[in-house]
């Protein structure tokens, strides 16, 4: 691709690897811990499910079974291998077990690590093989139906009843939605479990269970074959239970997920610690699981100023790209986010709009982008609202963004109307059909405004970067850099669920699922 | 009725404006036009156009005009509908609560601190219970502020603590306590389902039952708080949109000021 910015490649270059050394040197830290959270992933991943009379999860049942008797850092996958070795009980029988408190995992007889492993063995190649099951599925339907050019249309639902939801999404994919998002129930991330069942109560959004996410497959994929096209569906791996969810959403197919290294650091205040530790985990299954993730870099607009701190958005950018890097994750699923969200009364807001949405695509020229719509400076105001939208639509299709999270008039009012989704999209499809081809007609003056607002973005995140691999993530964080938000490395929520590994320790699935992304 | 650009009905009613019997004014004194739009839950047919104007009939349009139809799935249809309202309202008999305070700037509010306080006030904002946006308090809190108006932080008779989103009423009470606020900022921005007022209630509540009220000024925001709703729900104070730092700050103060806090 040719760059119509006259990017500095160098500078490109320096910000790339300040991020990666960031990245590799937290990567440390992270190989020498696990959180309850990545435990009670492993155990949905060896087939635990369901809740116990009280309505506790099961996966929750066994790891704080294991953090009561303080061998957690031995791993949930050592602990129950050895009892399925000893026992002959398959995982969810043990779960059960130690639920009726007939069976204490610490109490058994130890056993030799090959023995271990070779009871966890068939167990965890049925849950890899029905996860590649779903990546075939996936990949039939879209060979069927064929690929999407051009920008996907991404819209969310978010009426707090699944049921409610499935109705609403296959309106919205009539329409012509390529992407569903169920919005989470507000509170969810902060819940150190993950609900059960399906549910129909929910503030501004929806539970993330399995079961939800497999009726909103099902309908979706019902839609799909009416409309010949796969409709993508997309939830939100964020919040204290990352892992978990992205095992869910790779059980059940789901296609995008929201998954920030340091969204929930910042705008959820969970430790950084645990934070980084389980967005790891998710992302080695987002990426086994041939997920699409989204970062949140958006989200820094809506606090910080999207003018003057458009440089973080960038730099964070790099540090995601490198985090996911580290877990392997392929370019073509970072779903890197940014947003359109400056003032429109600054004058020539558009051009600097376009400019960073130009800058991001030529800097990360395999990632599909995800880009979201203004929310800060939507005011009720519908009809202007709907103006600003077709100002985003527009940088859209001109930049060649991918994921295009479409901007709703009613932002700002109330969760969408389903009127209001079928106007965003007729908004959103006039222009990209009259300006399809209209970004390959023109190119940027040099030494004009787009061109210089791109350049001084970069070197300002490129500056950045190479601070904050001085200090080190877990110090730039407690600095406030992102979103102007501080964080200390031992606040937030869900510290006490982060334990350094014992020498024993293995996760049998990381180990699995980083071996087929290297073959 | 939708017979092109130029309206050629008589128009005789009267075109006088009569305050008693306001109604919403289109091109023409009294005409009561509105525009509206909605969807129902039928196909896009002429039944589905009948049905749309007898609904809009029904809320009291005369000569509903069903401008546009379009089918957003086999049985729903969007509609968009013109019409006269036929209601009218007493705009003389009208009250409501509205902040007296004229908003003073920033550096009047430390000028005015300064002389009718004499100490720093001490500010404690938070979106409180589950929701988790922080937008509405940091446009009113962060030093940077929103929309040209310095944020509580910058000024300078202020001590200002922002403590972010999700955080529980009793924490944030406790939080109170520890630092001697003088002034507590709530802001609400999910308001699905009303949780909004289960939660603003919920922290009144907990503030009179542990002796707090009465000392402290208390406001909440949000896109959808009024000052209305928010006396209602015993709070001093509620800012909606449009409401910036420098409005809470002055109604605060003076607040204080009114009642001895001191």
């Amino acid at each position: 691709m040719k760059s119509k910015l006259g990017l500095d490649r160098a500078l490109v270059d320096r910000a790339r690897t300040s991020a990666a050394k960031v990245a590799e040197d937290t990567q440390r830290f992270i190989d020498c811990h696990t959180t309850v959270a990545v435990e009670r992933t492993v155990c949905r991943l060896l087939g635990i499910d369901g809740v116990n009379e009280v309505g506790v999860p099961l996966p929750n049942v066994v790891v704080d079974h294991l953090c009561d008797k303080d061998v957690l850092d031995d791993g949930a996958a050592y602990r129950i291998g050895a009892a399925m070795a000893e026992l002959g009980l398959s995982p969810q029988e043990i779960a059960e077990g130690i639920d009726r408190g007939e069976i204490d995992l610490a109490a058994l007889p130890g056993k030799r690590e090959e023995e271990i492993r070779a009871a966890l063995a068939p167990v965890v190649e049925a849950s890899l093989a029905r996860i590649r099951g779903n990546v075939a599925k996936r990949q039939d339907y879209l060979e069927k139906f064929g690929e999407k050019d051009g920008p996907y249309i991404y819209l969310i639902v978010a009426t707090g009843n699944i049921y409610e939801d499935i109705t609403q999404a296959k309106a919205a994919a009539k329409q012509g939605a390529d992407i569903i998002a169920v919005i989470r129930t507000t509170g969810q991330s902060l819940l150190d479990f993950v609900p059960y069942g399906a549910t129909t109560e929910g503030f501004g959004g929806t539970y993330a269970t399995q079961e939800n996410f497999r009726l909103m497959r099902a309908a979706l994929d019902e839609v799909g074959e009416e409309q010949h096209r796969y409709i993508r569906l997309c939830n939100y791996c964020s919040g204290l239970c990352m892992p978990e969810i992205a095992a869910m959403g790779a059980l059940e197919r789901l296609d995008v997920m929201l998954n920030d290294a340091l969204y929930g650091i910042l705008f959820r205040d969970i430790n950084m610690q645990r934070t980084i530790i389980d967005q790891y985990f998710s992302r080695v299954i987002n990426s086994f699981a041939g997920v699409i993730i989204n970062t949140g870099e958006d989200n820094y607009l809506t606090t910080a100023d999207a003018y003057e701190e458009a440089h973080t958005v960038l730099a964070s950018q790099f540090l995601n790209e490198a985090f996911a890097k580290c877990a392997g994750l392929p370019e073509e699923q970072m779903g890197l986010g940014h947003a359109f969200e400056m003032d429109p009364d600054l004058p020539n807001a558009f051009l600097y709009e376009l400019a960073q949405a130009q800058m991001a695509r030529e800097i990360f020229p395999n990632a599909p982008l995800k880009y979201m719509p203004p929310t800060k400076f939507m005011t009720g105001n519908i009809f202007r609202g709907h103006v600003q939208d077709a100002l985003f639509n527009m940088v859209t299709i001109l930049t060649g963004q991918k994921i295009h999270l479409l901007g709703m008039m009613t932002e700002a009012i109330h969760t969408p109307f389903m009127s209001d989704r079928a106007l965003a999209i007729e908004n959103a499809q006039y222009i990209f059909r009259t300006m399809q081809d209209f970004g390959s007609e023109i190119e940027f003056k040099e030494g004009g405004i787009i061109r210089s607002r791109a350049a001084e973005v970069l070197q300002k995140a490129a500056d950045l970067l190479g601070e904050i691999e001085q200090m080190g993530l877990f110090a730039t964080l407690e600095k406030g850099v992102f979103a102007d938000i501080k964080r200390p490395i031992d606040g937030g929520k869900g510290l006490e669920g982060v334990v350094r590994k014992a020498d024993g320790y293995f996760n049998p699935f990381i180990e699995e699922m980083r071996k087929e992304e290297k073959a | 009725m939708s017979s092109g650009l130029y309206d050629m009905s008589a128009k005789d009613f009267d075109k006088t404006l009569d305050l008693t019997m306001l109604k919403p004014y289109g091109d023409t004194m009294n005409d009561g036009k509105v525009q509206l739009s909605f969807t129902l839950p039928v196909p896009n047919d002429d039944r589905g156009m009948e049905a749309a104007r007898l609904i809009s009939r029904q809320m009291g349009l005369s000569e509903p005009n069903v401008a546009y139809a379009r089918a957003l799935d086999k049985e729903f249809t969007f509609y968009v509908v013109y019409g006269s309202c036929t209601h009218s309202v007493d705009y003389t008999k009208i009250k409501i609560h509205a902040i007296e305070d004229k908003a003073m700037e920033m550096d009047e509010v430390d000028e005015y601190i300064r002389e009718h306080i004499g100490r720093k006030i001490v500010v404690i904002g938070a979106s409180t219970g589950t929701d988790a946006h922080t937008v509405g308090i940091d446009a009113i809190m962060n030093r940077k502020g929103f929309a040209g108006h310095y944020g509580l932080e910058r000024y300078e008779m202020i001590e200002a603590y922002n403590l972010g989103s999700q955080v529980p009423n009793e924490e944030f009470l406790a939080k109170a306590r520890e630092v001697n606020a003088d002034v507590l900022l709530v802001s609400q921005t999910v308001t699905q389902k009303n949780i909004h007022i289960q939660n603003l209630t919920e922290l009144i509540e907990l503030a009179e039952a542990e002796g707090m009220r009465a000392n402290h000024v208390m406001c909440c925001g949000g896109a959808r708080i009024t000052h209305e709703l928010a006396k209602e729900l015993g709070f001093d104070a509620g800012f909606g949109p449009g409401k910036f730092a420098n409005d809470v700050a002055t109604f605060c103060v003076k607040e204080m000021v009114r009642r001895g806090i001191k």
